[in-house]
């Protein structure tokens, strides 16, 4: 089994009108185990930008910390949060400069920036940017979530609609892969507000 | 094979591990203390190579006692997981990293008992119930089908001792003796044995 594979994970972002949407499963596994059925994949780096990493869960804890180390040194220095562009350079960086000893990991970064425009992003375990107008996803879900999200994309979603469009194509994928499921999380975020939702698919 | 599992209930956290020390098919000891006391709150429960294991949990330990005398307050149970997975995380990209799984209970007074999964390389996750080794395969399966949060430390011997019945008919290398400890608002401590098998009197 690929160490990429070891725990389990289903990332996905998505694009709408003026927001954007990201969501994760909830699974966290020991190759055939299932330790918890409550592991958080997304995390907030501020009000407008959030980062989700897939992968092995060990390297995607120790990137977290190191990522919101660097955001929030940014954060005192300049006194400003991080514009998603940067961060998704500050990401790619970080993940290149273990080029030969790489963080197992594949990070979904998605935010709002300048005019509230929505930006996603996606990189591969060494940095490499991945950009997309529509949605972007990662885990071993990966391949189930092109699909899903391919056939159910329209673009210029509103909130509700693309909230909806996403937790089925999440919800979809996942009942195809043994190692991602149990449920999911998504948050949808607009220029006014965050919402987080909690998902209730298949509970195996 | 080890075996080391835990729980968290409405005012207590219990680990259980097995007491058997192995060396290939020989077992040298069978009455091997494998829950560390790490500080009067906190309870380590450790699965792994034996040297490993030994080493890093005293390490581990000598750190929370340094970080009390130096600051006067003990570490919350979160600190020290965290902190374990900090030097688990650093060891793994280095030479040899450290082959030891982690239960670490321990109780809090604003928070309440809690209980943190940290395995092998570093993946750390609070949870209910947790469970390492061929053990975990039937320890989590009974405790899936019996566990209810907010159970009397009466219904969790009775679901620690179906999980050990569970293991010694199903294992095929079941180890024969168990440690129990819990850790509550009075502190972290040997609650019961479990033993089939009495360790040698000489031994």
């Amino acid at each position: 089994m690929s160490i990429f594979e070891y725990n389990g994970s289903a990332l996905v972002a998505m694009v709408g009108k003026n927001c954007f949407a990201i969501a994760s499963d909830r699974r966290l596994g020991v190759q055939l185990q299932t330790i918890a059925t409550d592991f958080q994949r997304i995390s907030k780096v501020h009000d407008r930008l959030f980062i989700g990493l897939s992968g092995l869960a060990t390297d995607a804890q120790t990137l977290h910390q190191r990522l919101m180390f660097r955001h929030k040194l940014y954060q005192l220095r300049e006194e400003r949060d991080m514009k998603p562009e940067t961060f998704a350079s500050l990401v790619s960086a970080l993940l290149y400069e273990k080029r030969f000893g790489p963080y197992f990991c594949q990070p979904v970064i998605a935010g709002l920036s300048d005019d509230d425009k929505p930006f996603i992003c996606t990189t591969d375990s060494i940095g490499a940017k991945e950009l997309a107008k529509d949605f972007v996803v990662a885990g071993t879900a990966g391949d189930s979530l092109y699909g899903a999200c391919e056939a159910m994309f329209k673009p210029d979603m509103e909130p509700e609609e693309l909230f909806e469009t996403l937790s089925q194509a999440l919800l979809a994928s996942v009942d195809r892969d043994c190692l991602s499921g149990w449920g999911g999380h998504i948050y949808i975020v607009t220029p006014t507000e965050v919402k987080e939702c909690t998902l209730k698919g298949r509970m195996d | 094979m080890e075996c080391v599992f835990g729980l968290v209930g409405n005012d207590y956290a219990i680990v259980v591990a097995d007491t058997s020390a192995v060396h290939s098919i020989l077992v040298h000891k069978s009455n091997e203390d494998k829950i560390m006391v790490l500080d009067s709150h906190k309870l380590v429960a450790a699965s792994g190579e034996p040297g490993d294991r030994v080493q890093f949990t005293e390490y581990i330990q000598k750190n929370v006692a340094l970080y009390q005398f130096r600051n006067g307050i003990p570490l919350t149970t979160a600190a020290a997981a965290n902190f374990t997975r900090g030097e688990l995380a650093t060891a793994l990209r280095k030479q040899n990293p450290y082959q030891v799984n982690v239960l670490m209970a321990g109780y809090d007074k604003e928070i309440g008992p809690s209980l943190y999964y940290i395995d092998y390389i570093a993946t750390l996750h609070k949870v209910d119930r947790g469970a390492f080794g061929y053990g975990s395969y039937f320890c989590l399966a009974m405790m899936d089908r019996h566990y209810h949060s907010g159970m009397t430390v009466e219904e969790a011997i009775d679901l620690v001792d179906k999980c050990i019945l569970e293991i010694r008919s199903r294992l095929v290398v079941a180890p024969p003796n168990f440690v129990i400890k819990i850790v509550d608002k009075d502190g972290a401590r040997e609650y019961a044995w479990r033993e089939s098998v009495k360790p040698d009197a000489t031994a």
